[in-house]
């Protein structure tokens, strides 16, 4: 009896944890397409199967932040014309991700998102999703203090506004040189975002 | 054990061997166009593909039985079907249909110019009123750099297509304000009482508009105030003709805000330093007071409420035009309180209310004298009419009350259908004393003002828009009533152009100045043909308009004697031309510019035009070009303001036996003028300063062009005096000064 019962255990863990290596295979797989995806069709095929994932699991944020993470790459390409409907489907992902966790990373690319919209038309634009896009950044800091993106994020933030108001290289590089150290000392769980620190390595060679 | 989980492996990898299924197909839209980026997804699985910038997609599935295909792509309405995988590929043709999207539809352009910060149309914003040089910050001035306005010096208001100034009306938050001007002083023009920043958006449109906005024959100016302000600040401002201080307060829980502010303008010192043409007995002065309170409903509606209290005096001397030792003497005063309260809220099922209630009332006292060179009083005999009737004082006042609401419905979609209601109680009295003859009348009428309207916005596709309104309306002074139909029709010729339509007929009451002597009028008409083509990218627009604009039932004066007329509906007139408007901000950096050129020829027999006549407020050419850039580096920038228009013509029409006669007629020479203006903000880019302020200079007419607007004319006819500016050239200095919020943020915004 025992010994049955042991089996059946052994068993319903064995099918579990079958369970949960497909959707960690899955994960990491497509992961690490999208770390190496260039073309927007590329990117645009990997957010709708990480949206897929998504409503297949409906109880994990990851697939949602990676779509979203997807749509974010489409929308810095310049070859993106329409950023408005773009941002809609980045926001559309974040919205699903947040219903189930909110997060810094969510944060970091609700940043984004924003600011892809604003840089549509930065005069009229500043007001509103400048705001929004300044706003995320700072809940994300509050959520998590010692997230490396989010300093990554607000240094690109500094890069770019012209030192006249306040912003470029001298006031950017101890943000990129802060983001690099929390990048190094990170330890992320399993299929967790690890993207930004080679990025954050090169800007900081710009600021040099 | 191990045996039993190694055949289930096997049976797994098995199934996974003999269960694929191949799935492809396409995504096209209702007219064959491909999708791309739509998701294909079997529901409750990872099985699923996105399509490629063909619309074609194939993926593989594990999957067995019957399950739901679902397929989505944002801008168009899901689609969902059935779907039975058995390991036969399976090929799909799918069609998904457009949403109707009010950021992709067409919008309806022909006739208006959409100004403002927060919609993307923007053309002019309120710092670009501001940075417009020869503007000094009033918004009709700027207003003028636009197609289709006329570029008159001597008189205030928007001369619109072949329009007088009257036949353009302003609105702010939807209802009438009845004096936006400064009262008028003879041959110079006034500013507007309004500043650019109260504003967050100004639609400057031009004909062929809504059915929610009647009695006005050429152009409506619609001002939309700002909700709630982005932080608490206190402002003020210093320059030699000009100081002000005020505040804006916001609540910590950013529910309500309030605001107050007070600034008086004194141009006493600048006119000894900078000589005028005429000679000032009593400098011009104002003083000018609101408050504002304004707050969120619980629904996120808007309640607003918005005063101002100014006063004003002034008194000038200027050579008499029939007699080249006497001056004429004009002196004023003025008294204005102007009420605004405005409620928008959001219902249930798609309703939206705008409310809007408005008092004011105005105030003049005003006269004018014929003074030796002495600057004392003459007096002349009883036969020199013409001289006596320079001598006189007009006390007058104008009242006016008013209720608007309208209501808004979404219908499927984003078609709508809106309809409300507009009543306006007007009193208006004046009182005209002449010393010479020793005449006291007393002048009044009330006039109570109906209308109601219905208006549809209907969007067949996203590429095709129509707006039907209508609108009633009955004035009870001259007891008439009056049904205006308007249509628009707007269709997306590519991504960022379009094709507008505009047809609309357009009434208005008789003048004051006319009702004072007759009643037995009706209303004066004007019928608007626009066609429109505009392509707009965020940073450059290009637009071209042509119009014909008919008018009937012009008020025509039938004179009684050299003082006395009646008046009638027989006048009628035409207006047509075509305008060009582009404005770029891309292709040089920081550099903002933009022209325009309007068309327009029009003729018109109205007043006493002894025929179908040019108006002397109408030219046929009149361009601008306005350029801005801000240096960054320097914290500066400069803004350049050219305008040109050819002559305009003047006449010189006359009282004989009981008929007007023109005993003259001429055209002015063309009108050049070149502007400039500087702004130096110091703190821009130190997030520290807690003191933000703006430096701001100004030259108008650089080149000192000597500008004549027309001729004033001697009883005799024999002699004329040129009507020109007080003075060549205008300059500002003034230092704005802002605590609590960057001001000075709005300036790099700008520039960005």
């Amino acid at each position: 009896m025992q010994k049955t019962l042991f089996a059946l255990a052994l068993l319903f863990t064995l099918t579990a944890s079958a369970q949960t290596d497909k959707y960690a295979q899955v994960m990491q797989k497509n992961i690490a397409l999208l770390d190496s995806a260039k073309s927007i069709d590329e990117l645009q095929s990997l957010a709708g199967t990480f949206e897929r994932i998504g409503d297949a699991e409906k109880t994990k944020w990851l697939p949602y932040y990676y779509a979203a993470l997807a749509q974010t790459w489409i929308g810095w390409n310049p070859a993106t014309k329409d950023k408005d409907a773009n941002s809609q489907k980045i926001n559309a992902y974040l919205a699903k991700a947040e219903a189930l966790e909110k997060n810094a990373e969510l944060y970091a690319v609700e940043n984004m998102s924003a600011t892809q919209q604003m840089l549509v038309d930065p005069q009229s634009r500043f007001m509103t999703y400048g705001k929004t896009a300044a706003d995320a950044l700072q809940k994300g800091m509050q959520t998590d203090p010692n997230n490396p993106r989010l300093y990554y994020l607000q240094a690109m933030s500094v890069f770019g506004t012209p030192p006249q108001f306040g912003g470029g290289k001298d006031k950017a590089k101890p943000l990129f040189e802060k983001s690099i150290a929390l990048f190094k000392s990170a330890q992320p769980k399993p299929l967790y975002p690890t993207w930004g620190q080679k990025q954050a390595e090169d800007m900081l060679a710009q600021c040099q | 054990m191990k045996r039993t989980a190694l055949i289930l492996a096997l049976i797994l990898f098995a199934g996974w061997l003999t269960a694929q299924t191949r799935v492809s197909g396409t995504v096209k839209d209702t007219k064959g166009h491909p999708i791309r980026g739509a998701s294909i997804t079997i529901k409750d699985s990872y099985d699923g593909a996105t399509s490629d910038s063909l619309g074609n997609f194939h993926f593989q599935t594990n999957e067995k039985g019957n399950f739901t295909l679902a397929i989505t792509n944002i801008g168009y309405n899901p689609v969902e079907q059935p779907i039975t995988l058995a390991g036969s590929p399976i090929e799909l043709r799918i069609a998904l249909k457009e949403q109707l999207s009010e950021l992709k539809a067409v919008t309806i352009t022909a006739g208006s110019f959409t100004a403002g910060d927060a919609k993307r149309g923007a053309v002019l914003s309120s710092l670009d009123v501001a940075t417009t040089a020869g503007s000094n910050a009033d918004i009709t001035a700027a207003l003028k750099t636009l197609p289709g306005a006329q570029q008159v010096g001597e008189q205030e208001g928007l001369f619109v297509r072949g329009g007088a100034g009257y036949e353009a009306k302003q609105y702010i938050d939807g209802t009438l304000v009845n004096n936006p001007y400064y009262t008028s002083v003879p041959d110079i023009a006034q500013r507007g009482r309004f500043s650019p920043f109260l504003f967050k958006g100004t639609v400057f449109s031009t004909g062929g508009y809504s059915a929610l906005y009647g009695q006005a024959l050429s152009s409506v100016v619609l001002l939309e105030s700002i909700d709630l302000p982005e932080k608490s600040e206190i402002d003020a401002t210093i320059s030699p003709i000009i100081v002000g201080l005020g505040t804006q307060q916001l609540a910590k829980n950013k529910k309500y805000s309030y605001g107050f502010s007070y600034n008086y303008v004194n141009v006493g010192l600048y006119f000894k330093a900078i000589k005028q043409v005429p000679d000032y007995f009593t400098m011009p002065q104002f003083h000018n007071g609101d408050f504002n309170f304004r707050f969120k409903t619980k629904n996120g509606g808007m309640v607003k409420y918005y005063t101002t209290f100014a006063y004003n005096d002034l008194g000038l001397r200027r050579q008499d035009w029939d007699s080249l030792n006497m001056k004429d003497a004009f002196s004023l005063t003025n008294h204005n309180w102007y009420n605004n309260l405005s409620w928008r809220e959001y219902l249930n099922n798609g309703w939206k209310m705008d409310l809007g209630a408005g008092y004011s009332t105005n105030l003049d006292n005003l006269g004018q004298q014929v003074q030796n060179a002495m600057n004392m009083p003459k007096s002349f005999a009883d036969t020199a009419f013409w001289m006596n009737f320079k001598n006189f004082q007009v006390d007058q006042r104008q009242d006016l009350s008013q209720i608007k609401a309208v209501f808004d419905k979404k219908l499927g979609g984003i078609s709508s259908i809106r309809f409300g209601s507009e009543y306006m109680y007007a009193y208006n009295n004046q009182r005209y004393r002449n010393p010479s003859y020793h005449t006291d009348s007393l002048y009044r009428f009330h006039d109570h003002y109906n209308a109601v309207f219905v208006e549809s916005d209907i969007f067949l596709t996203n590429e095709l828009a129509a707006k039907l309104g209508l609108r009633y309306e009955h004035s009870t002074i001259i007891n008439k009533s009056d049904l205006a139909p308007r249509v628009s029709l707007a269709y997306k010729t590519g991504p960022f152009a379009q094709v507008s339509l505009a047809y609309g007929i357009f009434y208005q009451k008789p003048e004051n100045s006319q009702l004072f002597y007759t009643t037995n009028v009706g209303f004066t008409r004007a019928t608007h043909y626009i066609l429109n083509y505009q392509r707009m990218t965020k940073d450059q627009i290009f637009r071209v308009e042509a119009y014909y604009k008919k008018y009937d039932d012009l008020i025509k004066t039938v004179p009684l004697s050299y003082f006395y007329n009646r008046y009638n509906n027989t006048g009628n007139g035409y207006a047509k031309g075509f305008e060009l408007f582009w404005r770029d901000k891309k292709s040089i950096k920081d550099f903002d510019y933009w022209i325009s050129y309007s068309y327009l020829d029009t003729k018109r027999d109205y007043l006493n035009f002894t025929e179908r006549m040019t108006p002397n407020f109408a030219a046929t050419h009149t361009a601008s070009i306005v350029m801005k850039r801000f240096f960054t580096r320097i914290k500066s920038g400069f803004n350049v303001t050219y305008s040109y228009a050819t002559g305009r013509p003047y006449y010189n029409i006359v009282l004989n036996n009981a008929k007007f006669d023109m005993t003259d007629q001429g055209k002015t020479k063309d009108y050049h003028s070149l502007n400039f203006s500087a702004e130096w903000v110091p703190s821009v880019g130190n997030t520290k300063a807690r003191t933000f302020w703006v430096l701001f200079a100004s030259v108008s007419n650089v080149l000192g062009y000597n500008a004549v607007y027309g001729y004033n004319y001697s009883y005799s006819g024999l002699y004329k005096q040129p009507v020109t500016p007080p003075a060549n050239r205008f300059y500002f200095i003034g230092c704005f000064l802002s605590w609590g919020v960057d001001r000075s943020q709005d300036a790099i915004n700008n520039n960005l």
